[in-house]
């Protein structure tokens, strides 16, 4: 008796203490309102979703084929490439609505915002260019020419270094953004898509969809320190196809969307060893920390939904669904 | 090159550009000058690339002065980054002049160059990286009348120093090459001849086929026709050998995938000429009457030469659908495609040449891009090399199909997804899930290891 009546008082307090951990949760949770933009590349919307609850709190129309978004510093101006618009699109996030659109070049994917905000950079995979556009002035600057079919864009913290990936080239460019010149290429593996600098500026990672790889790049020997390769058992490794990459802001971890694997590799970034793969849905090629960085987005193309991953405990929260074919995604505080 | 010396580029363009003004366009390191009859495409050393007759071009000219012209050029050499071109590795396209081919499809266009315009945009491809590593590529065609000795025209560019070719040629005139006294020490990559026969028995150490054969073609199809569980076949044959090694092709994977041919009938209508007016009163007639078998789930037509499958859709006795070399097509490429950035390829491809990629074109390009990747990788320009790299582990290159492609060690023959597609759509793309395979699920289309009596080769 007595020791089933302990077990009951056990069992109470497990609950109390599982009751008071949730309210902690959520009070921690409701400090830091953020909202979270996702673009639907076949639905031509941007869905909004709420950081706090994780509903989809609105989907806006935008035009033909959004892929690549980008925040303004500020936080108020969502970028978006409409590729088959042939522009940028600029969505003010108060209204909802867009205001203006700014000329990009042809097909544009992806773009990176500039360090001061001033300029955007689009690749433009039709023209083999970078197109540096003027946010404030709404021109077009000037055009870089690099490789085949451009996509990556990643900036050095510090604004000084541009890094382009071509697919067909299968280059990483890195382009001086005060000569606005080609100074070095690094070949790596087949398809490059994504380039990430680490917050250190010392590294630059790019992942190869085709190529299965990740290559982390030393930013300033400009030589491949190591060639990251993933081994999921049950999925073939032509399965594995890495495209977005996020680096926390402390240098620990890095997580990498694995495309039609449904996984999302976590790496240590120390060992450049991946230490655990996270089921998510399917075609997964793009990420997001939250600001706080204690969630990661996800956006799972061919499944049509976004995965939450809890970055403390590497387990993956929720799924939420949004408009068909989501590609890109961004956090705002 | 210097600002003056690129004037004297388009100075010798204007020459060649005997009536109006050229039109002058920057393709990365390259300048292709478009004249109304020609093509003309140099490197930044001034040198030729290619020169191109163009026949019935409807290409747009506008009128760029040629002086700014030669000044956009110059800045370019001055401004673009990377290295002097310092390696020159020469690919040669030998091809035969073949019958004009009408299609019966009024929408189809007459093609008479497939295979060397996918050639031309791989080397374009390679020569943008080459910009980047001193590598550039040059590409020479020669496209011999069917009275000519090909294997002189081969020696010819032998002596000539080149060891890349690529056949667009017959499979018989295809092995002829490959076992000269000459070829020894070249590669050759056969982008034309989808003979099984290539793969199972008359393999040669410096052969490669980017073109994927009758049997890889034959099971793409039918694996997605398992999956729709249309089982039972109307076979449907043409006059000529190549209709009849299909036909070949579809009773293998028939049997394979355990399909059953329910009723087969050989087409031996004599074609009149392609299109006549008042034509389908007679097709009408012609199919209904011919189709007039027992029940099946799918007619399934081997018409490679294009005479009359055309014919057969929506005319059939039954309402049944129909597959094979029309209607429900596999196939290595296709203007539907658009899957895994083919889109912007595809793009690039109609602008330049104001028509779709073909399986040819596509085969050309996969060769090309084969040589340039594996020369990127190596830093070489030798046959021997460049092969030991394509074959070996290291080698996978992106071709717009979602997954690396690769070369079978046993006989050479490129592995690839095939497109299962209808006239105006991609319906599917094969190996289909839940084929499996115990290397690559890639080897459940055509002949696998086991099937074929070549035993590769080089050293791995």
């Amino acid at each position: 008796m007595l020791a089933i009546a302990s077990r009951r008082c056990f069992g109470i307090r497990l609950t109390l203490i599982a009751l008071l951990f949730s309210f902690a949760m959520l009070a921690s949770e409701t400090v830091q309102a953020y909202t979270v933009y996702v673009s639907s590349e076949k639905d031509n919307t941007i869905s909004v979703i709420d950081g706090e609850s994780l509903k989809v709190l609105e989907k806006v129309s935008v035009g033909e084929r959004p892929r690549g978004i980008a925040l303004s510093k500020d936080g108020k101006i969502l970028y978006i490439c409409t590729s088959d618009a042939d522009h940028i699109e600029v969505l003010d996030l108060e209204t909802l609505k867009v205001t203006h659109i700014l000329p990009s070049g042809p097909d544009p994917e992806l773009l990176v915002l500039g360090p001061n905000g001033k300029y955007l950079y689009a690749a433009n995979e039709d023209d083999n260019m970078v197109t540096v556009v003027d946010v404030e002035k709404r021109q077009k600057v000037t055009e870089i020419q690099v490789g085949v079919e451009p996509e990556g864009m990643g900036i050095s913290p510090d604004g000084k270094w541009l890094v382009n990936t071509s697919e067909t080239t299968n280059m990483a460019h890195f382009i001086n953004l005060e000569t606005l010149k080609v100074e070095d290429n690094v070949l790596v593996d087949q398809r490059p898509r994504v380039a990430q600098f680490t917050n250190d500026g010392k590294q630059v990672w790019v992942s190869s969809e085709i190529g299965g790889t990740v290559s982390v790049i030393d930013s300033s020997s400009r030589k491949i320190i190591k060639k990251l390769r993933f081994e999921i058992p049950g999925i073939h490794k032509e399965a594995i196809q890495p495209v977005g990459i996020k680096i926390s802001k402390d240098g620990s971890k890095a997580f990498i969307a694995l495309g039609p694997a449904a996984r999302v590799a976590v790496v240590d970034i120390a060992k450049l060893e991946v230490e655990k793969y996270l089921l998510v849905g399917q075609r997964v090629w793009n990420l997001d920390f939250s600001p706080d960085e204690k969630r990661i987005f996800t956006t799972n193309g061919v499944s049509n939904d976004v995965s939450v991953i809890d970055v403390e405990r590497l387990k993956v929260k929720k799924s939420i669904q949004v408009g068909r074919l989501p590609w890109g995604v961004v956090v705002r505080p | 090159m210097t600002l003056s010396e690129s004037v004297g580029v388009v100075d010798e363009a204007n020459l060649h550009a005997a009536s109006g003004y050229p039109d002058i366009r920057l393709n990365g390191m390259e300048l292709a000058i478009y004249t109304p009859n020609s093509i003309y495409r140099y490197n930044v050393e001034g040198a030729v690339l290619s020169s191109l007759e163009l026949k019935n071009n409807n290409k747009r000219f506008h009128r760029f002065p040629v002086l700014i012209s030669s000044l956009i050029m110059g800045l370019l050499i001055y401004v673009t980054p990377g290295v002097a071109a310092d390696m020159d590795i020469h690919i040669a396209l030998l091809s035969m002049e073949e019958e004009k081919h009408i299609p019966l499809s009024l929408l189809v266009p007459t093609i008479d160059d497939t295979g060397q315009m996918g050639a031309e945009q791989a080397i374009s491809d390679n020569n943008t990286t080459g910009q980047f590593t001193g590598q550039s590529f040059t590409l020479t065609m020669k496209k011999v009348k069917p009275d000519t000795s090909l294997a002189e025209v081969f020696i010819e560019l032998h002596e000539q120093g080149i060891r890349l070719f690529l056949a667009n040629l017959p499979a018989a005139k295809l092995i002829e090459l490959a076992d000269l006294p000459q070829a020894k020490e070249s590669l050759l990559f056969n982008i034309a001849a989808m003979d099984d026969d290539l793969r199972t028995q008359h393999c040669r150490p410096n052969l490669l086929h980017t073109i994927p054969s009758r049997a890889m073609l034959a099971d793409a199809l039918a694996q997605y026709l398992t999956w729709k569980r249309w089982k039972e076949w109307f076979l449907v044959v043409g006059r000529h050998p190549r209709d009849k090694a299909y036909a070949k092709a579809l009773k293998r994977a028939a049997k394979r995938f355990g399909h059953k041919i329910v009723e087969e009938k050989a087409w031996t209508f004599v074609p009149g000429a392609r299109r006549t007016d008042s034509g389908h009163t007679r097709e009408q007639q012609e199919v209904n009457a011919f189709t007039q078998v027992g029940d099946y789930d799918i007619l399934i037509v081997a018409d490679e030469v294009d005479e009359f499958g055309e014919f057969l859709s929506y005319r059939s006795y039954l309402p049944r659908p129909v597959g094979g070399t029309h209607g429900l097509s596999p196939a290595a490429w296709s203007g539907v495609h658009e899957q895994w950035g083919a889109t912007q390829f595809q793009r690039r491809f109609h602008e330049q040449n104001g028509r779709w990629m073909t399986d040819r074109d596509y085969a050309a390009w996969l060769a090309v891009r084969s040589i340039g990747e594996a020369a990127t990788r190596t830093s070489s320009d030798q046959a021997g090399r460049l092969k030991g790299f394509i074959m070996s582990e290291d080698f996978n290159l992106a071709a717009f199909k979602g997954r690396p492609v690769t070369y079978r060690d046993w006989n050479g023959q490129l592995r690839q997804p095939l497109l299962v597609t209808s006239p105006r759509l991609m319906i599917s793309v094969s190996p289909q899930k839940g084929f499996l395979h115990q290397h690559s699920t890639l080897d459940t289309l055509g002949y696998d290891r086991a099937e074929s009596s070549c035993k590769q080769q080089q050293p791995r």
